[in-house]
């Protein structure tokens, strides 16, 4: 079986044609790179996923992680291969020179970890929360806790978890109740318990760096009085290595047996139940929960990723096991001895497969867009142009539930079309893409529900700043739409998006009034279908750009114009079958239904 | 200055499932992820562990391929080669036609050993660095699973049926290599960058003197059968029984 990666052509569309990520290196930020840089980055991934991820997926599904003691036990592959993608610097790829990193763009990286997502998700969990961790420290630690830890997880030497959740506390991060005390010594002891906890034990790396939300006495209630500490499994020496006989008190009392995503170890954590647990605090005491999302919206948009790179490998096995299932004759074939044609003829399985190709690869265009926001941003930021940076950074806010959640609803969506191509063989465990579709299960629960992220986005993004970032989307969609109505064959698509845009926000307009008008629990009652709806939109623009770059594309050869004639369909495809669903939604939405709420108590 | 060239093939990934063209002229390359030939990836791998032991000063990596072929010089380079040229033609280069352009180079280069895949897992010949080393009039050691230098000779041990022999060969001679001699390094993002900085020259075929091309028709390009079903067999004897009856006992 070869790898299930997303089409290199693909990455090398969506990347190099239609974000132009060449382009970047004409950024101060960016200069020491160019094309073929990127190009030997995604080279390299390839091979590593390949050779090191891909092979050991089923794997890490049927030997789950084991608690053995306190000790969590996993297959070997997973150590060899995080030690060997650290060590060829896919850890460092996006960070600072100074760091240890190589300052690659974030969209570079990205399109790098979807190839590793894709190959093996469970050990590419690791990675993830990795990054993200180190990506907190360096923007929020003092000098001296970057100096500490971020070097190390650059590295790949050390690994990081994000503890928020706890047993009764998951959505609500405001029940909190891990606590922190402030010790003579300036440190803090940590006690309490985390639920959930990826990557919270293993013997993978030399240090785990824990990122742990707790409360501090004397605090306000609530998410305000939330504080952010950073816990070390083994305490550091002096010289700033983990001494292997000091084990802080921080103990793995217990591992949930998932679904899917299995090779990521998950945890149930003891903060200072034997032991001091020393943790040290990161910015401000009550400033955790506002410096957690600094890692909350990157692990968003990771996990949106994740969700597209499972979507795009259910996608190929299930195109190349359409190409060479022969099974049944096309309609009007009435001779039973002509032979069996593979599936791909049937206008069904056309269908199912337009659907994956449609929304992975929009997803992945939508993400994708998010990493190159985090790009212009940071070019912004460089050249001092505030107010730029201030509009990527607003539409990376109101875009951030969207790549998270829209993903995790279609890319799953995709894998259940995948296995249906494959019939029943797609129902046992001899395919991959029934344990595709159980790792895919996950992404629209953790980093926040599918119906938090709804929450999020009507209650608090469209209506942030007055609403600049939801504006702002409006004039990119209208830019999009005002380039391909200049085309004939794009212009259709072009109205239907620009009237369907403007429908969108008049609805956004009513339901951020009905929060005044009839109060929050009514008008944000449906915010799920909302933000549905908003998904639908954006990804339709995001494939009205790649219908708009395929069409002016100039192909040197059929294999070419081939490959930008399936990229017009599949846009077609978007605006026939899915943008179309939107209508209804906003109607039901306009009209501030409160069927469910209204639901008599005593009548289910 | 003792130089190791090693010459490396742009092919399609092993990843990737080959499909052949509607019309059987051919494969599927549009579009399709290309890498450097597994094999040369071993031999690259070899040259570069033998300088990293000082038993050489310089590894030079050469292919013949279109212009994209730089990209998997680059990665030649950023896996270790000093330095680079790519012998530029888009015409088919049969294997005699590869081996006389890459002695056009070593008659330049003058290197003590050239290192080569056994063979490219596109067109599977296996015969390049065998002509190479006839053309060159020098030693060849094959299918190579291990290479020690010793002075002005090579000890080589070859994968062979029957299963190891050890040869030693005088210097200058061609290796071509084998799967099992050496697990090729990844590629370190920083040496991507370092690599920029590496010279990578770009020559015409025309300047070579070797003239390319089709010398050999392929009629037809076809997929292999699809794999028949398997049968589950109870014991030893209906084992030896099914293989009977196929004929092959
Ligand atoms: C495999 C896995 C890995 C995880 N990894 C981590 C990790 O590394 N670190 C970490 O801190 N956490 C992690 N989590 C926890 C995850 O973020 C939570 O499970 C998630 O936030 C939901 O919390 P809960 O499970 O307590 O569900 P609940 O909060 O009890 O939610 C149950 C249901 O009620 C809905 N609901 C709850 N509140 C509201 C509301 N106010 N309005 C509308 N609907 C609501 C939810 O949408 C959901 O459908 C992980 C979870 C899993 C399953």
């Amino acid at each position: 079986m070869s790898a299930l990666l997303p089409s290199r052509r693909e990455l090398d569309f969506q990347l190099f044609e239609v974000l132009d990520a060449g382009a970047l290196a004409g950024a101060p930020r960016f200069a020491d790179h160019d094309r073929a840089t990127f190009d030997g980055v995604l080279d390299g991934a390839w091979r590593l996923a390949v050779e090191r991820f891909a092979p050991h997926a089923a794997l890490a599904d049927v030997e789950e992680p084991q608690l053995r003691g306190h000790e969590v036990w996993l297959p070997a592959p997973t150590r060899d291969a995080l030690r060997a993608a650290a060590d060829a610097g896919y850890f460092a790829a996006p960070f600072d020179a100074s760091l240890g990193g190589l300052q690659l763009p974030w969209s570079v990286a990205q399109a790098a970890n979807a190839v590793f997502a894709a190959a093996n998700v469970g050990f590419y969990g690791y990675a993830l929360l990795t990054v993200g961790a180190a990506n907190l420290l360096a923007a929020h630690g003092s000098p001296a806790q970057v100096e500490r830890y971020v070097r190390p997880m650059v590295a790949g030497r050390w690994f990081g978890t994000m503890c928020l959740s706890e047993p009764q506390a998951g959505s609500s991060l405001a029940d909190v109740r891990t606590a922190a005390v402030r010790a003579p010594d300036g440190t803090w002891r940590v006690t309490g318990s985390k639920m959930w906890i990826s990557g919270g034990e293993h013997e993978l790396a030399d240090n785990i760096v824990h990122l742990v939300l707790a409360r501090v006495s004397g605090g306000p209630p609530g998410v305000k009085g939330l504080s952010l500490f950073v816990v070390p499994k083994f305490r550091l020496r002096d010289d700033g290595t983990p001494d292997p006989q000091a084990r802080n008190g921080v103990r793995c009392i217990g591992l949930n047996h998932k679904m899917g995503w299995r090779g990521t170890v998950n945890t149930v954590l003891a903060f200072g139940d034997q032991g001091d647990c020393v943790g040290e605090l990161v910015g401000e005491e009550h400033a955790g929960l506002r410096i957690m999302f600094h890692m909350m919206n990157e692990a968003r948009i990771g996990v949106g990723l994740c969700a597209t790179a499972l979507g795009c490998a259910g996608y190929v096995a299930a195109l190349d096991y359409a190409r060479h299932r022969p099974q049944g004759r096309p309609l009007g074939e009435r001779d039973p001895a002509s032979a069996p044609v593979p599936i791909l003829r049937h206008a069904d399985v056309r269908r199912m497969l337009l659907a994956q190709k449609a929304w992975v690869e929009g997803a992945l265009s939508l993400v994708l867009y998010c990493a190159r926001l985090v790009d212009e941003r940071r070019i912004a930021l460089d050249a001092g142009d505030a107010a730029a940076a201030r509009e990527h950074e607003g539409l990376l806010e109101l875009l951030t539930p969207v790549a998270k959640s829209w993903p995790s609803e279609y890319c799953l969506e995709a894998n259940k079309l995948a296995i249906q191509v494959h019939g029943g063989y797609g129902y046992t465990r001899d395919y991959p893409v029934e344990r595709l579709y159980r790792d895919n299960r996950l992404n629209a629960i953790h980093e926040g529900t599918l119906g938090i992220h709804g929450l999020d986005v009507l209650g608090r993004k469209v209506r942030q700043d007055g609403g600049a970032a939801f504006a702002a989307l409006g004039r990119r969609i209208a830019s999009t739409v005002q380039a391909a109505a200049a085309e004939p064959e794009l212009a259709p698509l072009a109205r239907q998006l620009g009237g369907t845009f403007d429908r969108l926000a008049a609805t956004t307009r009513r339901l951020v009034a009905a929060v005044r008008d009839v109060g929050p629990e009514r008008a944000l009652a449906n915010a799920t279908p909302y933000l549905d709806a908003l998904g639908q939109v954006v990804v339709a623009w995001r494939w009205l750009e790649q219908a708009r770059v395929a069409l002016a594309a100039r192909p040197a050869t059929p294999g070419e114009a081939a490959f930008h004639a399936g990229k017009r369909a599949a846009a077609r495809y978007f605006f026939r079958y899915e943008l179309p669903r939107v209508g209804p939604t906003l109607e039901l939405l306009d009209s501030l239904d409160d069927t469910a709420l209204a639901m008599p108590d005593d009548g289910w | 200055m003792r130089r190791i060239m090693v010459c490396v093939k742009r092919v399609v990934d092993y990843n990737v499932r080959i499909r052949v063209k509607p019309d059987g002229t051919g494969v599927v390359l549009d579009g399709v992820k290309m890498s450097v030939n597994p094999f040369d990836e071993i031999a690259l791998e070899e040259a570069l562990r033998i300088k990293e032991r000082g038993e050489a000063d310089e590894v030079v990596a050469v292919s013949i391929g279109p212009d994209d072929a730089q990209q998997q010089l680059r990665t030649a380079l950023a896996m270790g080669a000093d330095r680079a040229i790519l012998v530029k033609t888009t015409d088919v280069v049969e294997p005699l036609a590869a081996a006389q352009v890459f002695l056009t180079l070593v008659q330049k280069e003058q290197p003590q050993l050239v290192i080569l895949g056994k063979q490219a897992i596109d067109d599977d010949a296996a015969q390049t660095g065998q002509m190479l080393a006839a053309l060159w009039d020098r030693p060849q050691a094959t299918f190579a699973s291990k290479v020690e230098l010793a002075g002005a000779a090579a000890l080589v041990t070859r994968e062979v049926d029957a299963g190891l022999e050890t040869i030693e060969v005088d210097l200058p001679a061609v290796v071509t290599t084998d799967l099992r001699l050496n697990e090729p390094r990844y590629v370190k993002l920083p040496d991507i960058m370092k690599a920029k900085k590496k010279p990578l020259d770009v020559v015409e075929l025309a300047s070579t003197g070797v003239s390319a091309g089709e010398t050999l028709k392929s009629v037809l390009v076809e997929p292999p059968k699809p794999r028949s079903k398997g049968v589950m067999v109870k014991d030893v004897a209906g084992l030896v029984d099914a293989l009977k009856k196929k004929g092959l006992l």
